[in-house]
């Protein structure tokens, strides 16, 4: 399978690659490819010019900053999976990262990638709606900032708009107490999430101060499963509790249907998984 | 769809007239790489695929395609320290790059001891997959030079074998660890290329 023919860009700054996306049409920006390329193949899309971000140094890495992290939005699954930084600071997006797909797919797929494309089934959405991510956009307007519950909004989009690049993701210091885990049922054949469910709690006075539960795979986008949250936050946790707020883990969402589970199993997989991904965060509260 | 590859995507080949209205004759692209220690400098068409450009620009054959979806990991080489699977990266994203194809991992005759590996414990049956394999494994054994069995498995998610039932894979790639340990080198040679962080 071939794509359609198109013109090649490589900037080497975000400001070239902002001026080529402003003034060429029909323009598609290419991070690692592993979304848009499988699609350019299949012709779903056929860009006339694919403009490669890949080269735009700026756009790759872990870093602090003060008491955010800060990863560029061209770092790959890979490099976050096995950043030092990441796994002490956000030790949730490196378990969701390390989720993803195969080798292969992690050594070149992209974190910004993969939230700008916002498929239903991918891994990453439920990480930074549960770590409370900030997204920083730069587009002709000048700057500005997501916050990830506003991020997703469709199956395959995103509040990015055509004339912007997603340059960073943001996330800030968790308190001490806090525990995070990311649970995943992988479609057997595709990798990507039937469910996949992200958890952060904080526990303070042996009672539950923060719960943050995001989850991917069952809606049209990733949300954040607030009436759990709701249910858990002053309470001790303990397992009937836990239980008992899971059962609301689906509440309110059109799941989705494919040929591999119905919207009623989907459901049924997000409160299972809601259940256990609390649990596992609870432990790690406890140890950390 | 292999077929239609062959005709389309090689270098010289002729533009099909479905492109895209915005663009009517792409601008082809230089690109400098180093395949399997050997630098190559190409004229190439924006969207030919890497593995179109090893086999058949480079006429490096040993990629195999199988399924051309990124779903089995046949096409697997090693970019810049990185196993990648060729069928779903230009050749244009190659450039600059360094790269190592199952024909670069034997040196002076000597098998790889990932090449040994298959053929002492039987890795393989039809071959086709052992490509893309052998490249993987040697990324696995990178970053885990002792894996268990579960976590080679782990690492193979993304190649599939539709003859072996993996046992013998398995055992080659476990093969290949205890020799690269005996022997005291790195799983993946200088020629693939490191990792650019
Ligand atoms: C075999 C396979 C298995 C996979 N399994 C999983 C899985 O289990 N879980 C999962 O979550 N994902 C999975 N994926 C998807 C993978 O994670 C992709 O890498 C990811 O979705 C897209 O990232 P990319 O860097 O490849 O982006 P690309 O494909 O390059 O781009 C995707 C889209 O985002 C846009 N874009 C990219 N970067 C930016 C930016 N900085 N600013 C603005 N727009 C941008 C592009 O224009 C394009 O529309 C899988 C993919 C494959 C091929
Ligand atoms: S041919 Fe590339 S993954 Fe199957
Ligand atoms: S040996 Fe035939 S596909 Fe693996």
């Amino acid at each position: 399978m071939i794509p359609a023919a198109f013109d090649y860009h490589a900037p080497a700054s975000v400001d070239e690659a902002l001026r080529l996306l402003r003034s060429l049409p029909d323009a598609k920006l290419l991070a690692g490819g592993h979304s848009l390329l499988p699609m350019m193949k299949l012709r779903v899309v056929s860009p006339g010019h694919v403009i490669d971000i890949g080269r735009i140094q700026a756009l790759c890495g872990v870093r602090e900053d003060g008491r955010a992290l800060v990863i560029g939005a061209m770092t790959t699954h890979w490099a976050i999976e096995s950043s030092p930084l990441v796994r002490a600071r956000a030790p949730l997006l490196a378990e969701c990262a390390s989720r993803i797909g195969d080798i292969q797919v992690r050594n070149v797929g992209t974190i910004g990638g993969s939230l700008v494309h916002a498929d239903p089934a991918a891994d990453y959405p439920a990480a930074v709606l549960a770590v409370e991510a900030e997204m920083t956009v730069v587009g002709a307007e000048g700057r500005r900032t997501i916050r990830a519950r506003d991020f997703f909004t469709g199956v395959l989009s995103s509040a990015v708009r055509a004339d912007e690049i997603l340059t960073e993701i943001r996330v800030s210091a968790l308190p001490p107490g806090t525990g995070q885990a990311y649970l995943k049922f992988p479609h057997p054949a595709s990798g990507f999430a039937v469910v996949g469910v992200a958890a952060v709690v904080r526990l303070r006075g042996g009672r539950c101060e923060d719960a943050r539960i995001g989850v991917t795979g069952v809606g049209p986008t990733a949300y954040r499963a607030e009436a759990v949250e709701k249910a858990l936050v002053g309470t001790t946790l303990d397992d009937r509790t836990i239980a008992a707020a899971a059962e609301h883990a689906a509440d309110g969402v059109e799941a989705n249907e494919d040929l591999f589970a119905t919207p009623d199993y989907r459901a049924h997989l997000a409160r299972v998984f809601t259940k256990r991904a609390v649990r596992a965060a609870l432990e790690r509260a406890g140890r950390a | 769809m292999g077929r239609e590859g062959k005709e389309d995507g090689g270098e010289g080949a002729k533009l099909r007239n479905d492109v895209s209205p915005s663009v009517e004759a792409p601008v082809k692209k230089a690109i400098s790489v180093t395949v399997n220690g050997v630098p190559y400098r190409h004229e190439v068409e924006p969207r030919l695929l890497l593995v179109y450009y090893l086999r058949e620009v480079l006429g490096l054959t040993g990629t195999h395609i199988g399924c051309d979806t990124t779903s089995c990991g046949a096409c697997t080489v090693i970019m810049n320290g990185l196993a990648v699977k060729s069928c779903t990266v230009l050749a244009v994203q190659a450039e600059g790059a360094t790269i190592l194809t199952v024909e670069g991992l034997a040196k002076d005759r000597t098998l790889h001891p990932i090449q040994e590996g298959f053929w002492e414990e039987h890795g393989l049956q039809c071959g086709f997959c052992t490509p893309g394999m052998m490249l993987t494994a040697l990324q696995i054994l990178e970053r885990n030079p002792e894996p268990s069995e579960e976590e080679i498995r782990h690492g193979l998610d993304g190649n599939l074998c539709r003859c072996t039932g993996y046992q013998h894979i398995v055992n080659s790639i476990r093969y290949a660890s205890r020799k690269i340990k005996e022997e005291g080198g790195t799983a993946i040679p200088e020629t693939a290329g490191r990792e650019r962080r």
